[in-house]
């Protein structure tokens, strides 16, 4: 999950998984925070995106690779604790391991925690016999000194378990090679206290008449348990339905009725069935598992980020810095790509005036798609190319659980929970990426809140921009102007986190009344990011990503645009007649008319409203020398610029609708275009109301 | 043997989960972490508002006050490590 390259990367868009004849259907099942995703990377490379698997549209990334001439589809499910699924995600997972026809499931396994994370394992294990182990992050356990003898562990379960390190590739080879053989393997049923069992027993008896594809008496248990969940799923895909099955439902109750009669509710039988996998888990781990540091200690790392304010204060820091690299570090890329791009432009000019182009089309094509493509890259590329690895980087680290451990606490009493800060940390990359990252959260309510007020992070199209007017009206230039971007970016974040918290207050307590969840935090430990390789996938990937919006978006906006500029029935281009139009509206709000339309018209992509806006400025002609700051001064304050409007636009820059694909990407996880409007209402009003306020007391005072 | 719950155990301190006062989902993620009768858990640290770090089974896990006053744990006089290896 995460600002994983494959939730935000260029290939995204939703693939239906195909298999062709010969193709291996492998499920990948895990804890959270295993490296599963990890050993995912390692196997399928670079041939993975998010997609589909046959019949239901899941977050779930796929990816494939070659071994012994056939081909094997990976299917990634989202991490779970357990088949006894609490959340939508774990759902998925449940029911992707279940019923999703693969041909064996590969469990990751923590060997720092083998006995917790063996839980799932053993729980698959009861369900299928096609199982191999992965116990991953060997190379940590070894340094933490927990021990655990494979071969032992593998003649108890009665399956291969290897161990591995998929950060650094040790093990792969053997699981590969372990992979070449179909798995064979039985079902390996936990055993519950006989009283349990001898009311089972009928019931497994008249589902062995069924010829159902799965262990009878787990079928029985999961009828038994009653968790509507599962007895959907079990309706759905397997067509059992005790509400029409006759036969089904007199051996369900006679079952039930034998388990009361020993004082075992449905519940209480969850209990049981929960307690047998948790038990076995530990009776292997005695077995299999020798630890050398009885209780080891808190990280030290931790005593510092999650103190009470010293642990804020750290990560605001760690923010700040990583805005100051951004910054600082696309100054030159910036330089040069703005260099580049002007002479490339220079040449496709003459080029054009060879050919005998039309100076409608030599505008329309040169000063149109050429100079708003030319812009989004040169400025907004590398910010983007940076950050966006950065974040990986923090997020790879293990900083963004402590995040939320800190914040908990106010988000709970904002109505809402402390993963809500980690999809607000994914906004901040990409606003669709959060939204789609708010299924961590388990509790629908909480969720929609996340989702809701996920554009008030403003996300990495928005940077750029701001970086750019906060140099140049409030730094003063020179050596600390960097810094002084990076420290102003800062507190504009800090401002939308205040209003996401206003906002959790006022949702709760009107549209999205309910009472806080309980939830759980996994704090992993720390672990060195991958430096080298996952910066440069991250880069690659996000310049590709850019580059590829900058085309699909950025050049027909930038037609759209000189063509609203240039056409002029009447003697007013359209643009000034539409920007006329708004000019009410933008002076309420310490803006202008033209750079409202340029939020509107930025609707497809944050990136593009600055370009839109100095196209307006030089109306339509040549706007030369992208990303010069010093150019970039003189027309806006030849177009009447002045600090007010500057602070307005940030503001409003911050708060204002999310990009469109933010938005369809809200409608989808939330399926009601209520929602939707919503969410574009809510971060608009509040920009509204904040640049109206700005706006009154600067005319007032200023 | 003192009875508590988790979210009293002082930080540093080490005991075994007694039961579980709780049903329905959170019962079953709290068991699903580890948290059954008798295992071991040993609380860390506490951020605002509530929200205690604790280790199960070898990892941290945070759980907010509400739900680590449903897990009742008792105090058996510090029982040190052996030699080590455990």
């Amino acid at each position: 999950m995460g600002l994983t390259a494959s939730s935000v990367g260029r290939n995204t868009a939703d693939a239906v998984l195909r298999l062709k004849r010969g193709d291996r259907l492998l499920a990948l099942a895990g804890n959270p925070n295993v490296g599963k995703s990890t050993l995912f990377n390692r196997l399928t490379g670079l041939r993975q995106h998010t997609g589909n698997w046959p019949g239901k549209t899941v977050g779930s990334a796929y990816g494939s690779f070659p071994l012994s001439g056939r081909r094997v589809v990976l299917a990634d499910t989202p991490g779970a604790y357990s088949l006894a699924a609490r959340s939508a995600e774990e759902a998925l997972t449940r029911d992707f391991v279940c019923f999703g026809g693969a041909e064996a499931v590969l469990v990751v396994c923590d060997a720092l925690c083998p006995e917790r994370s063996l839980i799932l394992a053993l729980q698959i294990l009861e369900l299928t016999g096609s199982v191999l182990i992965c116990m991953n992050l060997t190379d940590e356990a070894e340094k933490k000194g927990v021990f655990t003898d494979f071969e032992a562990l593998s003649l108890c379960l009665g399956a291969p378990v290897l161990g591995l390190s998929a950060r650094s590739g040790a093990g792969v080879e053997a699981l590969l090679h372990a992979l070449e053989l179909p798995l064979s393997g039985a079902p390996r049923p936990l055993p519950l206290p006989e009283t349990a069992e001898a009311a089972l027993r009928p019931l497994t008896a008249l589902l062995e008449t069924r010829g159902l594809p799965l262990p009878e008496r787990w079928l029985a248990l999961r009828l038994l348990e009653g968790e509507p969940g599962m007895l959907q799923a079990l309706r759905e895909h397997l067509g059992l339905d005790p509400e029409t099955d006759e036969a089904l439902r007199a051996a369900l109750r006679a079952a039930r009725a034998a388990l009361e009669e020993n004082g075992l509710s449905p519940e209480a039988l969850g209990d049981l069935c929960a307690a047998a996998a948790v038990r076995e888990a530990e009776a292997l781990c005695r077995k299999t598992v020798r630890r050398r540091d009885a209780s080891p200690g808190v990280e030290k790392l931790d005593r510092v980020l999650t103190h009470t304010v010293g642990g804020l204060l750290a990560m605001t820091a760690l923010l700040a810095v990583c805005l100051w690299l951004t910054v600082t570090g696309a100054n030159l890329p910036s330089a040069l790509l703005s260099r580049g791009l002007t002479a490339l432009g220079a040449l496709l000019g003459r080029g054009l005036d060879t050919l005998g182009a039309p100076p409608f089309l030599r505008g329309a094509l040169l000063d149109g798609v050429y100079t708003t493509v030319a812009w989004v890259t040169a400025v907004m590329l590398p910010p983007m190319a940076i950050f966006f690895p950065l974040f990986t980087l923090l997020e790879d680290a293990g900083f963004l659980p402590r995040l939320a451990f800190d914040l908990d606490g106010a988000f709970e009493k904002s109505g809402a929970c402390g993963k809500q800060a980690l999809t607000m940390c994914m906004g901040l990359g990409c606003n669709a990426a959060g939204v789609v990252g708010c299924r961590i959260i388990d509790s629908p309510r909480e969720k929609l809140l996340a989702i809701l007020t996920n554009g008030l992070m403003p996300c990495n199209g928005r940077f750029p921009a701001m970086i750019a007017l906060i140099s140049l009206f409030f730094s003063g230039g020179g050596l600390l102007s960097g810094a002084a971007a990076a420290l102003g970016l800062t507190l504009l974040i800090l401002l939308g986190a205040a209003a996401t918290f206003l906002s959790n207050r006022l949702l709760t307590a009107t549209l999205l009344r309910g009472e806080t969840s309980a939830f759980t935090l996994e704090l992993p430990p720390y672990r060195a990011p991958q430096l080298g390789k996952v910066l440069l996938r991250s880069v690659l990937d996000r310049t590709l990503f850019v580059l590829s919006r900058a085309v699909t978006v950025a050049a027909p906006a930038g037609l759209a645009l000189w063509l609203l500029a240039n056409l002029a029935p009447g003697g007013v281009s359209l643009l000034a007649r539409l920007a006329a139009f708004l000019e009410p509206a933008g002076r309420l709000l310490g803006l202008s008319g033209m750079i409202l339309l340029a939020f509107l018209l930025g609707l497809p992509a944050n990136e593009i409203v600055l370009p839109i806006v100095l196209m307006g400025c030089v109306s339509g002609s040549a706007l030369a020398a992208p990303g010069e700051l010093g150019t970039l001064r003189a027309l806006l304050l030849g177009s009447g610029w002045t600090a007010k409007t500057a602070l307005c636009f940030l503001l409003f820059s911050l708060l204002h609708w999310p990009c469109s694909t933010t938005l369809l990407t809200v409608k989808k996880e939330t399926g009601s275009w209520g929602y939707t409007l919503l969410a574009a209402a809510l971060p608009t009003a509040w920009g509204a109301a904040l640049c109206l306020l700005v706006n009154a007391v600067w005319t007032l005072f200023g | 043997m003192e009875i508590m719950t988790l979210f009293a155990l002082p930080a540093g301190r080490r005991a075994a989960v007694a039961r579980l006062d709780t049903a329905g989902a959170l019962r079953r993620r709290l068991l699903d972490i580890g948290l059954t009768p008798g295992a071991e858990v040993t609380a860390l640290f506490r951020g605002r508002g509530g929200i205690t770090a604790c280790r199960i089974r070898g990892a941290v896990i945070a759980l907010r006050r509400a739900d680590a006053d449903t897990v009742l744990v008792s105090l058996s006089p510090g029982k040190e490590a052996a030699d080590g290896w455990v």
